[in-house]
Parts: C-alpha cells; structure tokens; sequence
C-alpha cells in the first residue's frame, strides 16, 4: 500500500498545500528525508510566493499532481548538514531556489546550467532520485543536496531576499548573457510585477538607463520615485510608443499573457534584443520585416544555474538590492493568490513561514 | 512637367522594367546620371535574378513604384571613374548588390552597418539623392558612388559571383554575426534555393557539420552530393525530425513561405539560434515556451555593409565558392521569373546582360 505523505519519510514536517485544481491551499502533513551525507537541512523562515505557484497549484500548465506543496522561493536557516557537506555549517543563513536536483553528468550541468538540464528536479511537484515527491517552502522544513543551496550573505534582509530565488534570476540570468549589463545601455522592463521590479532594480545598479513599459498608468510615480526607473512608457499611448521608437539597446519582456509583440520589437534599436522570460502559452505573432531590417532578435531565458544564482545572490547584496514585498502570515496564502491573479501586489508576497505556520 | 525616364538624366540607357503588377517585364528606354566626382559608371556584364526581384516586380511587398528596372546581383567593368575616386579604375571588374546609397553620417553608416541606415537607398525602387528614381542591374549601364561598388576578385568568375551580391552576403553576415562559425559545429539550412545552397557551401568552407532541412525529398541528392551538406532532413518525416531534435547549433532559415517556427526551434540544442533571412510577407506564429526553457533566439538578418560584402567577397574567392547559375538571355526573363516563383531552378537565374540586351 502506498505510503501517505507524512509516512514517507521519517522526519514529520507540515506545510500547506492544493490538493485540487480550485487551488485552494489548505493544512497538510508532510515527511521529510533524513539529512543524508550531500544534505543541508534547514529551518524555513519565508518562502515567496511566485505566480508560476499559482498557475501549478491550479494546473493551469496541465502537469500539476495533487496534493502540491508550492514554493520555490525559500529562506531559512540551517539546523544540520551532512557529513560531506563543505559549503554551510549550522546557523548559517541560505535559499533554495527552483531547482533541487540534475544529473550532474550532462554537457548543461558541467557549465553550471543545471537549470537546462534535461533531468532537472523541481523544488517541487517533480520525482526526486529516490522515487519520492518533492514539496516546496511552504513549509517548516526543506532538506536539500548542497549543490542547490544558496548562501545569503549576513547584511541581506531575509525576507526581502526570498524572491531573488526566482524572480531575482529569471532577471539577472538573461541581463548577462544577452549582454545587457553594460553601463549605458537602454533597457526596457515590460510588466511591472514580481520579475518586473526585479529587473528595474537590477538594471538601475548595473548603470542602465531603465525605461517601464507597462499598461497601467498608475504604476508610473512608483516606477520612477520608488523604483529608480529613468522613464515610463504607457503601452497602450501609440504616441509615447511612436516617439520612443529604436530607442532601446534591450528589453526584459515578463509578461506572460498573450501580447503584441511588433510594437516592443519596433522600440528596439537595430541589433536590439527582446528577451522573453514571461511564457505565454500560446504563441506570438512575429513579423519578419521588422526583425530583419533591424538585425533584431528575439530569445528567451530561464531562471539561471546555480553558480550564477550564487554570483546574483552576491550581486544584489553588494547593492543592497532586495524585493518589495508585503510579508503575510501562512493563512492569508489563498487572499494572496486572489490578489496575485489580479497583480493586486507591490510587488512579490512572502510567507513568514516561521512566524505563522502551525502545526496541527 | 516630370520628365520621362529616358530625360531624365544626360545619359541614356536601357534595360527590362515591370509595369505594373503583373510583374511582366519588357524593353524599356530610360536614363544614367552624369557620373560625379565620387561615382563609378559600370558597363553591365550579368545581373542575378533574386526572388526579391519577382517579390518586389509583382508589388507583393506593397511597396513598388513602377516601373521599376529589377536587378540587385550586378557585376560588370568600370568605364568612367569621378575624379575623387580612389578604388577603382577604369576596365576593373566590380559588383553592385542590394544599396547604392545610405546617409552616411548615422552610427550604422558610421559603423560600416550601411545596410541598417534608417535612410537607405536600393538600387532600385528607391529614390536618390538628387530625387530620382533608381534602376537596377537587369539594364546596360549603371552609375554608382565608389562607396557601393565591390572589387570582384580576379578568381571569382562574373556568373557564378554575381548572386553572391546579395544571396552571398545575406548568409554570410548573420552567420558571422551571430557567432555560426565555429568548425565542428552543426549548422541547420532550411530552405535549398538560391539562399539556402550559398549557406551550405559557405557553411562547409567554415567547417561546419551541415544538414539540409527541407519540404522536397528530390533535393536530397543533390544536396549532400553536389553541394556536400552531411545530411538531409524531410520536414515531413516525423521518424527523422523526431531524432533530430536538440541537434544543431544554429540553423538559417531561408524559406520566404509561412510556415511553423516551432520544428525549427525544436531542432535547436540549448542555446540554439535560429536566425530567419527569408520574408514570407505575412506574420510568423512564435512560440515562446521553446524560447525560454532552452535559451533560443530567433534573430534576422538583412544583406550585408559595404566592408563586409567585399569580405565575403574575398572569402568566396579563397574557398571556391559560387553561386550554382542558370545563364539566361535577356527574353527569357519572364519565363525565369514563373519557373522562380515554382522554385523550378538550381539555383540562381543569371541573366548575360552583355551578350543579350540589345535595343
């Protein structure tokens, strides 16, 4: 008979999950393994909540398996290490991001792009090496394999610093490998959400000029005075759009909803690049001409390996780069996800997973 | 009043225009300016036919003024120099491919990218500085400043180098641009037209593993065995396209038809570039969720800079490589043209000018 969740393995953990496509979290009992030689164990302090767990929890990609304990945004502090752990020693302050285990041997994973690796292991609703689920931060307890732990440096706020786990590198990761980190440079931010003022941050401390595409117009003053961002452009104003036309050496597309994409293309200088790290689930209209007359391109990315997590992690402490977020206790996660789904949020929420998640 | 074509300027010419958008083309008298102090006047030995020539003929681009004099593909010798010309003399054998001016004074003019000035001007269908029209090569004279005109290496035979003008340089450049020439690595070629066999044979010169992807299996012969490509893939053999999958480096995508992107990019290892050079005139569907999960791009291209054509020139040169022709007389054009829009050709028409224009 096919042992429950809890029985699984031997050390008794709790966290909320969904146990069907409404979404609807709910208390949940889990187990988890015994901290094995490679294993970091720690304490969970926050996990953020990401929107890829609200589109899981609701099966919304049509690959979710119930019960599903999201998050991949998780902070803690570590409580026990294995007996070949190097890296991280008892009290030490680390993250687990979305990744939780690869095969080590590809041609991906030797590059440290364990993110692209074919056999990834997601923090959670995925099969980890012994056969068993893997449940997420909303938790008390992650016990995870060094290699995926992140260590966060003392001086960065912890609560801030759980949406760097996701947001934080789905940015970072493309700004550096497209090139778009040199002083200077034009950046474009589409979307003003989660991976959007992420990205505004960033970029603003890499010495880019930041200029915030977005829809909503009363995202403008936060943009600029909060936010750093040396201009805003309302989406929907073809004028602004028209005057701002090949203006831009590139642009962070976060946007995963169906939308145009000719008049972001137009707002690129030639050889511009249009970065998709928003995954919208049907496809995009693209017109040759533009993207040729310009030698433009557009590419994607996703979240980043664990070296580079690292070096971002690092990156964002020296600049004192944190998410803005609004800190909820465990059992405002399903008002959360209503305001997600609405962007109802400046801009990333966190679960003060250890001020608020009781056991029962 | 406006003056006639064959008024407008002092010398008079005379070529092949299309008149409307039937595309049909036939005699017609016009003009050459006097040639100024940074010009080059060419006699015209052979002109390529492109497939933008058929394209912009039949006005399929929505963008033609006619009449227009096609031709883009144009090598022929110099017979008149202006007095600040300093690369050229006169009986040198030259090229003149898709531009013939460019403001001169932007950051891509600038930066050798004259290709990418937001004022350029084409050699034909545009309009020149002095306001007039510009005719291409399917004609017997043409009058060029020094800064568009290309030395044609001594080695490079007129025929099989004239589609090189803009097919050449239109492969070349992305491929140099976009980092595709790293020997060992797998390079996709879709399309095996007249763009499409310059990228296999360039394709190998860089050491490149090359495989052919294409709609029609009667290509296959050919394509490994006349042009070297190390293999063919049938897009409609879903056994072959699914072993295929995560295979190439890069791939150029010369087909100008909608079609999907998706098996394309499927195609594509991590980090993969797919980068398109052909224009089907209405839009393509990109998928993003390939995009993201394996960290492709999907780039464009558009011919080449003054500088970097003459290099893909040189390189040609070095390597052997020619366009694969079909000589035709000046009367065949429009038979040319039909059996072009039906692919009926391996690979480029190239029209003998010198020997076949005659009044």
């Amino acid at each position: 008979m096919a042992m429950s969740p809890e029985n699984k393995h031997p050390v008794k953990a709790f966290g909320w999950a969904a146990r069907d496509s409404s979404g609807h979290l709910s208390p949940f009992k889990l187990s988890r393994r015994i901290t094995g030689e490679k294993d970091v164990t720690f304490k969970v302090l926050y996990c953020g909540i990401c929107h890829s767990d609200l589109h899981n929890v609701k099966n919304e990609w049509g690959k979710t398996s119930y019960p599903v304990v999201p998050g991949h945004e998780i902070v803690g502090v570590v409580t026990e290490v294995g007996t070949k752990v190097t890296k991280f020693k008892v009290g030490d302050k680390v993250g687990v991001g979305c990744m939780v285990g690869s095969c080590h041997s590809c041609a991906n994973c030797k590059d440290h792009l364990e993110n692209y690796c074919p056999k990834m292991i997601l923090t959670y609703g995925a099969k980890y090496y012994d056969g068993t689920t893997t449940y997420g931060g909303y938790s008390d307890i992650m016990v995870s394999d060094e290699h995926f732990v992140i260590k966060i440096p003392d001086n960065v706020p912890l609560d801030g610093a759980a949406p760097l786990l996701c947001a934080g590198i789905t940015v970072y990761s493309p700004l550096k490998y497209y090139e778009l980190d040199k002083v200077g440079t034009h950046l474009g931010v589409v979307g003003l959400g989660g991976l959007g003022h992420m990205a505004v941050k960033f970029a603003k401390a890499m010495g880019l000029k930041v200029t915030v595409i977005s829809t909503s117009p009363n995202k403008k003053k936060e943009a600029m005075d909060h936010l750093g961002a040396d201009a805003f452009l309302v989406s929907r104003n073809t004028e602004e759009m028209e005057l701002a036309m090949g203006t831009m050496d590139g642009i962070i597309d976060t946007v995963s909803a169906v939308h145009a994409l000719l008049p972001l293309i137009g707002l690129l200088k030639s050889n511009g690049k249009l970065v998709m790290v928003g995954a919208p689930e049907k496809p995009l209209e693209l017109l040759a001409f533009p993207l040729l007359m310009g030698r433009k391109m557009v590419g994607g990315s996703c979240i980043g390996g664990i070296k580079e997590t690292q070096e971002m992690i690092d990156f964002a402490a020296k600049h004192n780069i944190v998410a803005d977020i609004e800190l909820i206790p465990m059992d405002y996660v399903n008002t959360a996800m209503e305001r997600l789904l609405k962007a109802d949020v400046k801009y990333r929420f966190v679960i003060d997973i250890a001020n608020s998640l009781k056991p029962f | 009043m406006a003056k006639s074509p064959d008024q407008e300027h002092p010398h008079k010419a005379f070529g092949w225009a299309a008149r409307d958008k039937s595309g049909l083309l036939s005699p017609f008298h016009f003009s050459r300016r006097e040639n100024g102090d940074e010009d080059v006047t060419i006699k015209i030995l052979f002109c390529g036919v492109c497939h933008s020539d058929l394209h912009i003929a039949k006005n399929e681009w929505g963008f033609t003024n006619y009449p227009i004099v096609p031709g883009h593909e144009i090598v022929g010798t110099v017979m008149n120099v202006g007095s600040n010309v300093k690369k050229f003399k006169v009986g040198e054998r030259v090229g003149v491919g898709v531009l013939v001016g460019s403001c001169k004074k932007c950051e891509n003019c600038q930066q050798d990218l004259e290709n990418y000035c937001p004022q350029p001007i084409f050699t034909y269908n545009s309009h020149y500085t002095d306001g007039t029209k510009t005719y291409g090569g399917y004609s017997d004279t043409i009058v060029v400043d020094e800064r568009y005109v290309l030395r044609f290496p001594d080695n490079l035979p007129s025929e099989g180098g004239a589609p090189l003008l803009c097919a050449g340089i239109t492969v070349y450049s992305p491929m140099k641009y976009y980092g595709m020439t790293e020997p060992g690595k797998h390079l996709g070629v879709a399309g095996l037209g007249g763009l499409g066999h310059v990228a296999v044979k360039m394709g190998k010169a860089f050491g490149l593993k090359v495989t052919v992807i294409s709609s029609s299996p009667k290509k296959e012969a050919e394509a490994i065995e006349k042009l070297g490509a190390d293999s063919f893939l049938l897009t409609s053999d879903p056994t072959k396209m699914k072993a295929a999958l995560g295979t190439m480096d890069y791939i150029i995508d010369t087909v100008s038809a909608v079609h999907p992107l998706l098996p394309l990019l499927s195609l594509l290892k991590l980090n993969g570039k797919l980068v398109t050079v052909g224009l089907p005139d209405k839009p393509l569907e990109l998928p993003i969720f390939p995009l993201v999960l394996g960290r492709k791009l999907v780039g464009g291209s558009d011919v080449g800079g003054m500088k970097e054509t003459q290099e893909m020139l040189d390189f040609c040169a070095k390597h052997g490589i020619t366009a694969d022709v079909e000589v035709i007389q000046m009367d065949y054009i429009n038979t040319a043209m039909e059996r072009l829009a039906k692919s009926d050709v391996r690979y480029r028409f190239v029209i003998d000018v010198a020997s076949s224009l005659s009044q």
